[in-house]
């Protein structure tokens, strides 16, 4: 609860900065998206995962507000918990913050984009545009690589090793 | 100090209570301890009576599958969601790697999906999201009383929740059971594998369920 209301404090904080000072004006280098990926999907099958790594080079925190896709009716911020062996999804509703000079790798288990509401199946070596709107470095496009169902990572097909934690 | 007598006497009632009881106790405890034992010898379509019990659910074909069905062979049957973010994908790619791993002796026993989103998953749709992973998977659901009947019977916790709990009427996600149960031949529970258990772990089970 700390957590949360740390980080609704925060949220807080931050709406009040990004009225100050347009988010649109700062578009320096200084946040990199790297190893964009999701997996297939089948048919019938309406939402997908997006995972990648968001470097923040920048001296000042910034934070993931949304998205969105042509390829998803809604781009969701979400996380994952395992409880007890029970698996939760929960949405970020305030967002995910991105640590000065730090980064946050979105991954299955943990941290990552929900595409909503899939147009239509994401099918191997596709790519999927989306565009993520950060408070300080405004929006960013990322391409989504499509990789198979038992993908666990941006590199490799299937994934050799089982990443718990 | 007059008060001493009628204390003593309480406190020897007491006593005797304590050993009546200590004495049950004991003779509970052996009547488990003796029970322990002699459930090896239970057979196991008894046993199963007590997990899992009778289900029926439908397959992608429309058609029936019960826990008569699938008996006659093991199998590893998980529960959960096709729009799963993560637990789903990861546990099944992993079932389906792992029979891959065991060779001839992978094909010794089924692999089950149970959606637990009737709302969402149709059959047909099961059926299209279990063909993604390469192997053969039954992919089944059914109505909310087919499910209760099973999840219930598999002690699976399965609980629809709005993504955004400000808005309950909103889009929802299900928070479910990750782990995957292994069923012997007769339709008894024979062991799980967890989210987080390493593969090795995981082969070890598989290799004694199918033995
Ligand atoms: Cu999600």
């Amino acid at each position: 609860m700390k957590i949360l209301s740390s980080i609704t404090l925060a949220a807080a904080a931050a709406v009040i900065l990004a009225g100050a000072a347009p988010a649109e004006t700062n578009r320096a280098n200084t946040l990199v998206i790297k190893d964009g990926w999701t997996r297939e999907t089948a048919q019938g099958q309406t939402a997908g995962g997006g995972f990648m790594v968001i470097t923040n080079q920048s001296a000042r925190a910034d934070r993931l507000m949304t998205g969105s896709s042509t390829a998803a009716a809604e781009v969701q911020i979400h996380t994952v918990s395992m409880d007890g062996g029970v698996m939760r999804m929960r949405q970020l509703r305030d967002g995910l913050t991105i640590p000065a000079n730090g980064a946050v790798t979105l991954k299955p288990g943990s941290f990552h984009i929900m595409l909503m509401g899939l147009k239509r199946p994401l099918q191997r070596g596709m790519t999927v545009p989306i565009t993520l709107q950060f408070e300080r470095a405004g929006s960013r496009i990322v391409r989504l690589a499509v990789k198979p169902v038992g993908a666990t990572g941006a590199t490799g097909a299937k994934g050799t090793h089982h990443d718990g934690d | 100090m007059t008060e001493i007598d009628p204390a003593a006497t309480t406190s020897l009632k007491n006593l005797r209570v304590l050993l009546w009881i200590v004495a049950g106790l004991a003779a509970v405890i052996g009547l488990l301890l003796y029970a322990g034992s002699a459930q090896k010898n239970i057979p196991a379509s008894d046993y199963a009576s007590a997990f899992g019990g009778p289900f029926e659910l439908t397959a992608a074909d429309g058609s029936k599958v019960t826990d008569k069905t699938l008996a006659g062979k093991p199998y590893a049957i998980f529960f959960g969601f096709t729009r799963c973010p993560d637990v789903c994908p990861t546990s099944l790619a992993r079932m389906a790697r792992l029979r891959q791993q065991l060779g001839d002796e992978g094909m010794k026993f089924n692999i089950v999906f149970v959606s637990v989103d009737p709302e969402q998953d149709k059959p047909s749709d099961i059926g299209s999201y279990v063909e993604l992973f390469g192997t053969p998977i039954i992919g089944l659901t059914g109505d909310d009383t087919q499910l209760a009947q099973i999840k219930k019977g598999y002690g699976v916790y399965a609980k629809q929740v709005p993504i955004n709990p400000a808005q309950p009427q909103g889009d929802y996600t299900i928070d479910h059971t990750a782990a995957i149960y292994l069923i012997g031949a007769k339709g008894e529970f024979v062991s799980t594998i967890d989210y987080h258990e390493a593969d090795s772990v995981a082969l070890d089970k598989l290799r004694r369920l199918i033995a």
